[in-house]
């Protein structure tokens, strides 16, 4: 079990005091502002608390944090996290990750995350570049768009990483956009207190070389065909009326159709952007899954089971095992 | 004249036909008549169909390899009569089937005695006997020959029939009977034989009284048991031959808490295997050679950060794919140096199957000790040889965890405000204290990038100097630490002609080699070396000292050889080799020593190094 503090902790507890370098007006600094304060309303001891996070601008979350930061290989966040909740299912693991690291070279690892339904939260900063490359292509970048730096327009389509989350198992996912601090740390918190593997993919603005989806585009006001009067770019999808979470999740008509009405709102398409819980599902983690295996797991985590005595003698005794083999 | 416990006993058939089970059974009733099992397993990368044989060679004496002469083939199908009858040796046996195959198609050696067995008219019998369908039966015909095996070899049949009852339990427990059956009508058969024919078949076994319990094992599982014993709890791999028994066998033990996480690829299977161990809990992967290729970035990282981590590499025939099921001592370049940069790794290799659980339990010590990776190459040769050894001492182990985290230490962390430390140098041992997350005052940073004491990234020159500088260290540090019986043995009489050096799983045949070479009048011994990189430098006495200098290896190349060069200046031109894919049996180290000792190796130019060489290249086995 994840603990918490009896007394609660200020946010600049779980800030590190290593100088920030990200670009000025970057989408980094919103998503980071509210992991923290999601941290500290949460009251996450930072010592038993590990952040994750995957390789380019978004990776440097890492060393932000002042719980433990783990800053691992491109593409390879979630094995590192799963990783560490598995053997210790008493820490917070959080991970986080940018869009090309987590949907482009660590797109296996996202889908197989998936299957395993980890109690973890994954946090993707998606902002349709590689920024620390300079500017190249990400999975999220659309067909014939061309930024900043694309000599020529992006060859490729977009993959739509919510109905990928959908399909591949994840019982919580949900989007959020950096810069809007109250919607998204709500949705932070909710992601690392889903009880199961959470995606959240925040939408970000990259002022130095996403020139086509910037803050001024994100936050425009527009006109929808057939509608009277202007409406923000983002709209609350929850509040709109759509309701993902699945009551009875033995209940396989009431699964299909929640996962049915999550597809669509994840292919939502026109010139509105939805954010909020697409859906949410309760089913057993994968630790519980090992432990219903295997008892000695439900006394014990693996990172807890005694294998040495105080004198450091190994006190595995294997000798039930020897058994098969003796003649 | 009598051969008395000396037989190489060979069973082969399409695999998926119980090759496999039928040597086991035949293993395990020689062991538990107490005598001495020494098996290797050969198969192809295939489920159903393809020619795989395994051979058992018996002794009441202990025995460490195999040998080419086979005293009995025992086959029930056409192709391994085919393809292994010139392998039977005058005097010997061949069990076959007269209505799949004529002996004047077959290869035979003059004096081998041929005995027909009519396997399905003992299958109908049995189909009688016990009611049970004719069709399901089929799987038998390998207990039959077995069966006939033990009836030409004047064993008693009572070690089959409770060998049969302790291998098939649970819901193979009904198989018990109708193989029971089976197995006495083609021994009473076969025993019923006039005296005449009995006498011609020179080779027997008897069964050895008040010996003491044996284990009869595998590396695979022994090495699993080994890291049982050291606490490993975290297991992760993907799907490979051959290092995927290990991890079945982990798993299939889930009373020990082991977590084994089947991944998505070898990238996953280390990275979450650091991420495991940063929590503090023991973790290891295995994998075999593409795998091991997957893994070396997250190797690196587990190096920068210094992450104890075992990686277990089942090695395989390469390069790619290569030959997925045969054995070859070809990693050895790669996991000594694969991967970008520097970074410091262990890397050993177990000698023999006891030396599996000894080297797996301490790979775990040296892993928290040095705080950086340690890599094991075990190879598909001994991860799938059976051999009967005495049970594992376990009265020296100790669990050594390395430098951790002291209370006083978390608590100046706490004080000070600025994290834990984790990566400071300390003046004298190197090492830094390592706190488990959970632990108050534990935070700190791991980062890929180069970094500082408490894991903020810097480019800063001078810290690099200092960080790098800590980290190659490690490598004075194994020299230094690791006993210097664990890095290498010298086998044998210290002042012989000839010093034979090897690595990893050929020590056996080695040790078999020495007696029988020494009786044909030459002296030799013999330098294994358990510690391959760092390369453990105190070796070199012995290279300097000895009179002639053969390296022994299963791969093209002599990647020992080349690191000897490198880490000595010594060139090594006598070379015995074997890149087929197939181990090297005794009768081939004999002869290619001899070869050498008689100066009959013809010289050639070394490619890689423009050196003249005098190389035996092996090629026997199928």
């Amino acid at each position: 079990m994840v603990s918490k503090l009896q007394t609660p902790l200020t946010v600049t507890a779980y800030k590190s005091d290593v100088h920030n370098d990200w670009c000025p007006g970057c989408g980094d600094f919103g998503i980071l502002q509210a992991i923290q304060q999601s941290c500290a309303e949460l009251a996450l001891p930072p010592w038993e608390t590990m952040v994750f996070a995957g390789i380019g601008c978004s990776g440097k979350v890492f060393n932000y944090m002042a719980s433990h930061g783990v800053h691992t290989l491109h593409g390879r966040v979630l094995p590192f996290a799963v990783g560490a909740k598995i053997a210790n299912p008493d820490l917070e693991v959080v991970a986080v990750g940018g869009d090309g690291d987590g949907y482009g070279i660590g797109a296996g690892h996202f889908v197989h995350a998936g299957r395993r339904n980890v109690d973890m939260a994954y946090i993707v900063m998606t902002n349709e570049v590689y920024g620390l490359t300079k500017g190249q292509a990400s999975p999220t970048l659309g067909r014939g768009q061309q930024t900043k730096s694309l000599p020529l327009p992006n060859t490729n389509d977009a993959i739509q990483p919510l109905a990928l989350a959908l399909s591949s198992g994840y019982t919580w996912i949900g989007r959020s956009y950096a810069f809007d601090g109250r919607h998204l740390k709500e949705m932070i918190k909710k992601a690392i207190e889903h009880k199961g593997m959470a995606l959240l993919d925040v939408l970000q603005p990259c002022p130095t070389f996403n020139d086509l989806h910037t803050a001024e585009w994100f936050n425009k006001k527009i006109k929808v065909e057939g509608g009277a009067s202007m409406v923000s770019r983002i709209f609350n999808l929850n509040e709109a009326g759509h309701d993902g979470a699945v009551k009875d999740p033995t209940n396989l008509d009431e699964v299909a159709e929640k996962q049915k009405k999550a597809f669509e709102m994840a292919h939502y398409h026109g010139d509105r952007i939805p954010v909020g819980v697409f859906y949410e599902i309760k089913l057993p983690t994968y630790v519980e899954r090992m432990q219903a295996q295997a008892p000695m797991l439900k006394k014990y985590s693996p990172v807890r089971i005694p294998y040495e005595d105080a004198s450091h003698l190994p006190t595995t005794d294997l000798s039930k095992t020897y058994e098969e083999f003796l003649f | 004249m009598k051969v008395v416990n000396e037989v190489n006993w060979m069973i082969g058939g399409p695999q998926g036909t119980g090759v496999d089970s039928s040597a086991n059974l035949f293993s395990q009733a020689c062991a538990s008549a107490g005598l001495w099992v020494f098996g290797k397993r050969e198969y192809h990368s295939n489920i159903k169909g393809k020619h795989s044989y395994f051979q058992v060679r018996v002794s009441d004496k202990p025995i460490h390899s195999h040998v080419d002469d086979v005293h009995i083939l025992a086959t029930f199908e056409d192709s391994t009569a085919r393809l292994h009858a010139h392998e039977v040796v005058k005097g010997g046996a061949l069990i076959y089937d007269p209505t799949k195959i004529t002996l004047d198609d077959l290869n035979l050696k003059s004096g081998v005695i041929t005995l027909p067995i009519d396997f399905n008219s003992v299958i109908r019998h049995v189909a009688e006997v016990t009611g049970m369908e004719y069709g399901t039966l089929s799987l038998m015909k390998n207990t039959i020959a077995v069966a006939a095996s033990m009836a030409l070899l004047r064993m008693d049949i009572s070690n089959m029939e409770e060998t049969l009852a302790r291998m098939y339990t649970g819901r193979k427990a009904k198989l018990v009977a109708p193989n029971v059956a089976a197995s006495k009508k083609a021994y009473e058969a076969v025993d019923a034989l006039p005296d005449e024919m009995h006498d011609q078949f020179p080779y027997h076994l008897e069964p050895q009284k008040n010996t003491p319990k044996r284990l009869l094992i595998n590396g695979a599982q022994a090495n699993s048991l080994g890291k049982l014993k050291a606490g490993c709890r975290y297991q992760t791999y993907y799907p490979i031959s051959p290092a995927t028994d290990e991890s079945n066998f982990l798993e299939s033990h889930p009373e020990y808490g082991i977590a084994v996480v089947q991944c998505e690829d070898e990238i996953a299977a280390i990275d979450m295997a650091l991420g495991a161990a940063t929590t503090g809990v023991r973790a290891s992967t295995a994998t075999s050679g593409p795998g091991f290729c997957l893994m070396a970035e997250g190797l690196g990282w587990g190096g920068m950060n210094e992450v104890p981590i075992v990686l277990f590499d089942y090695q395989r025939g390469g390069p790619s794919t290569g030959l997925p099921t045969r054995h070859e001592q070809g990693d050895l370049m790669f996991a000594a140096f694969g991967g970008h940069g520097e970074y410091p790794r262990l890397v050993m290799a177990p000698a023999t199957i006891n030396d599996h659980f000894h080297l797996a339990f301490e790979s775990f010590n040296y892993a928290d000790k040095f705080q950086t990776p340690v890599i094991i190459l075990n190879d598909k040769f001994l991860t799938h040889s059976l051999e009967t050894i005495p049970p594992f001492k376990e009265n020296n182990l100790v669990v050594d965890r390395g430098r951790l985290a002291t209370q006083p230490e978390l608590e100046a962390a706490i004080a000070d405000g600025k994290g834990f430390p984790r990566f400071r140098p300390d003046p004298k041992t190197i090492l830094s204290p390592r706190p488990y997350p959970g632990q108050e005052g534990s935070p700190y940073w791991m980062t890929g990038d180069e970094h500082d004491d408490y894991g903020h990234i810097t480019e800063n020159p001078e810290n690099r100097r200092k960080m790098h500088e800590k980290r190659m260290a490690k490598y004075r540090l194994m020299l230094e630490q690791i006993p210097e019986d664990r890095q290498f043995s010298l086998n044998g009489d210290p002042n012989a002609e000839i010093t034979l050096i090897c690595w990893g799983s050929t020590f056996g045949v080695l040790e078999d080699a020495l007696p029988i070479l020494k009786e044909k009048g030459i002296s030799a011994n013999f330098l294994h070396l358990r510690m391959l990189h760092p390369f453990p430098i105190s070796a070199e006495k012995i290279l300097k000292k000895a009179k002639k200098l053969v390296i022994v290896e299963n791969n093209w190349g002599t990647q020992l050889g080349h690191l000897i060069r490198m880490s000595t200046g010594i060139f090594i031109p006598n070379q015995i080799v074997k890149y087929t894919g197939r181990p090297m049996s005794l009768n081939e180290i004999l002869e290619s020593v001899e070869k050498i000792h008689k100066k009959q190796v013809a010289p050639e130019v070394d490619p890689l190094t423009g050196q003249s060489i005098e190389k035996v290249v092996l090629t026997y086995g199928l």
